[in-house]
């Protein structure tokens, strides 16, 4: 196994950097049927550039929300959100977005699909629809170009979401339950591959799931919010070298992450053994 | 990297059709043409008046004998009910727009929709002949009256049926409200919208032919009365197959149009995936 020689931007203490992603005493409230509802409750979460953070929590616990926040497509009800420093008042776009619905256009093909994010950004087709299909090509979807989306499997189709997500190089990536609708065995592969291309582009990833395996897989640092209203419970450092082998899973150190994340959602009351 | 993708949709290959079984189109020629042959010998053997009920080939000898008659009439009532879609298009789309973008005129005018909508249009077209006389205007506008609500209530619902995340997505990519519907709210109102003009094509065809019957002194409606008062049932039934060409034809061509402007949407409907993991 190869060992991750780049010193950890998280872990040097001794060159202090900025962070890419800032939230300070971020609240979210909703009012529904009159009542008030609180989604999110005074988080403060730096995220480092190309960091891979994973948010886990229970369902509703405004995790969603948070990253919703964070794309400056909802905006906070209280609090600050930056981005490199410039506080997000708007849609940021210097971002791709997965959802845990691929939502692909059923109209458009594979790679129209993916060149989506080009169209609709206004740059040239001609400078980017290589790169569109040496990314299809990249996560084995290489001649279904000119497929349609509903010819496509649930696997496949989050895959050419991936690419539309990494087309115009961002530097933020947002996933929010990307695999969440995926068998256990295809959403195996998609961390597999997903790690892969981190390896390959570090980008800023801030990763929203359900299933504490994926995010301790996954991520640099994994953040445990509590059941409404979402506060920031925990937050573990991992320290695992990648890339990351599935059998990781099966080892000791995994092991104590995974029961470090679980004991904190007995702690909520959630996970009840009988 | 390794991926298994064990589902290879093969386009090459087009879908197996087992050797003995006829193209869709045989099956309903042979009904009609047993229909038709029911219907001749019913009228022959059976002794029917002609007066009540012509046999096919009367019916036929009447087209064939009063065809340049039938044409200028279609021709008339072709173009009321064509412009009156076409009314019922130009003030449908933009009307369901607004009722979708902009909630004054959601809150102001739906109400109104529905109720102008539970007014049946045959009992105030003899008010539209009042207003606007007994020519062609009159006919237009009661085709246009009873079919543009489809088109209105179809292009709502088509407009709010994409996902939020679809549009979510768009908007992170710096989209303007604009661009939105470009490249999101419209592509996906389309099914719903030719669903709509389907469905209005069909009622403007009635609206021409109400008018007509009110008061009119051309086309197709007029021709069954004025047939119908010299009891040439032969010319009546006659006129009731050019009708049913007319709307025929009419109704194939924004078929036609359908699938080339969404053909994607119909295969999806009609295919589902092939996925193994969903």
């Amino acid at each position: 196994m190869q060992i991750d020689t780049q010193p950890s931007l998280v872990d040097d203490a001794r060159a202090p950097v900025a962070p890419f992603v800032r939230l300070e005493r971020v609240d979210k409230a909703f009012t529904s049927k009159g009542a008030r509802l609180k989604a999110v409750d005074n988080v403060t979460l730096d995220i480092l550039p190309g960091e891979f953070v994973s948010i886990v929590g229970p369902s509703g616990c405004g995790k969603s929300t948070l990253m919703m926040m964070v794309s400056g497509l909802i905006s906070a009800s209280a609090g600050r959100i930056e981005i490199r420093g410039n506080d997000i008042t708007a849609p940021f776009t210097d971002v791709g977005i997965i959802f845990q619905r691929d939502a692909l256009l059923e109209w458009r093909t594979i790679l129209d699909n993916v060149m989506l994010q080009i169209d609709v950004r206004g740059l040239s087709r001609r400078d980017y629809e290589p790169k569109a299909r040496a990314l299809l090509k990249q996560v084995g979807l290489a001649g279904f170009e000119d497929f349609h989306p509903w010819e496509l499997s649930g696997g496949m189709r989050q895959r050419v979401s991936m690419c539309r997500a990494l087309v115009h190089d961002p530097a933020l990536l947002l996933m929010d339950e990307p695999f969440g609708a995926l068998d256990a065995l295809t959403r195996e592969q998609m961390n597999l591959d997903l790690q892969h291309i981190w390896l390959q582009q570090r980008k800023t990833v801030l990763f929203i799931t359900h299933s504490i395996w994926e995010a301790i897989f996954l991520a640099d640092r994994v953040i445990v919010m509590s059941p409404r209203p979402g506060r920031i419970a925990t937050e573990i450092r991992i320290d695992l070298p990648r890339p990351r082998k599935l059998a990781i899973r099966e080892t000791a150190i995994f092991g104590d992450y995974t029961a470090q994340v679980r004991q904190q959602f007995q702690a909520f009351g959630l996970l009840v053994e009988h | 990297m390794s991926l298994d993708i064990t589902n290879q949709p093969d386009a090459s290959e087009p879908a197996p059709v087992t050797a003995r079984e006829a193209p869709p189109a045989v099956y309903a020629i042979a009904a009609m043409i047993v229909l038709l042959l029911v219907w001749e010998g019913f009228v022959r053997f059976g002794k029917v008046s002609p007066l009540l009920l012509p046999a096919p080939s009367g019916i036929f000898a009447a087209i064939v004998e009063h065809f340049t008659l039938l044409l200028r009439m279609s021709v008339v009532t072709a173009s009321e009910f064509l412009l009156g879609f076409g009314l019922a298009i130009v003030v449908g789309l933009p009307l369901g727009a607004l009722i979708v973008f902009a909630r004054p005129i959601r809150l102001a005018v739906y109400p109104l929709l529905v109720a102008f909508q539970t007014i049946p249009k045959a009992a105030v077209a003899p008010i539209f002949v009042v207003w606007l006389g007994a020519g062609m205007t009159s006919k237009v506008l009661i085709a246009f009256a009873i079919s543009f609500f489809p088109i209105v209530i179809d292009t709502v619902i088509g407009l709010r049926s994409a996902q939020p995340e679809t549009i979510y997505l768009v908007r992170s990519m710096g989209a303007s409200a604009l661009k939105v519907f470009w490249f999101v709210r419209f592509p996906a109102a389309l099914p719903a919208i030719f669903g709509g003009l389907k469905v209005a094509s069909t009622l403007a065809v009635v609206g021409a032919i109400v008018g007509e019957f009110v008061s009119a002194d051309r086309g197709l409606g007029y021709l069954v009365l004025v047939a119908n008062g010299e009891l040439n049932t032969r010319l009546v039934f006659a006129c009731v197959v050019m009708l049913t060409v007319l709307g025929t034809a009419f109704y194939g061509l924004i078929e036609v149009l359908e699938k080339l402007v969404v053909r994607q949407h119909v295969s999806a409907r009609h295919q589902e995936g092939l996925g193994n993991d969903h």
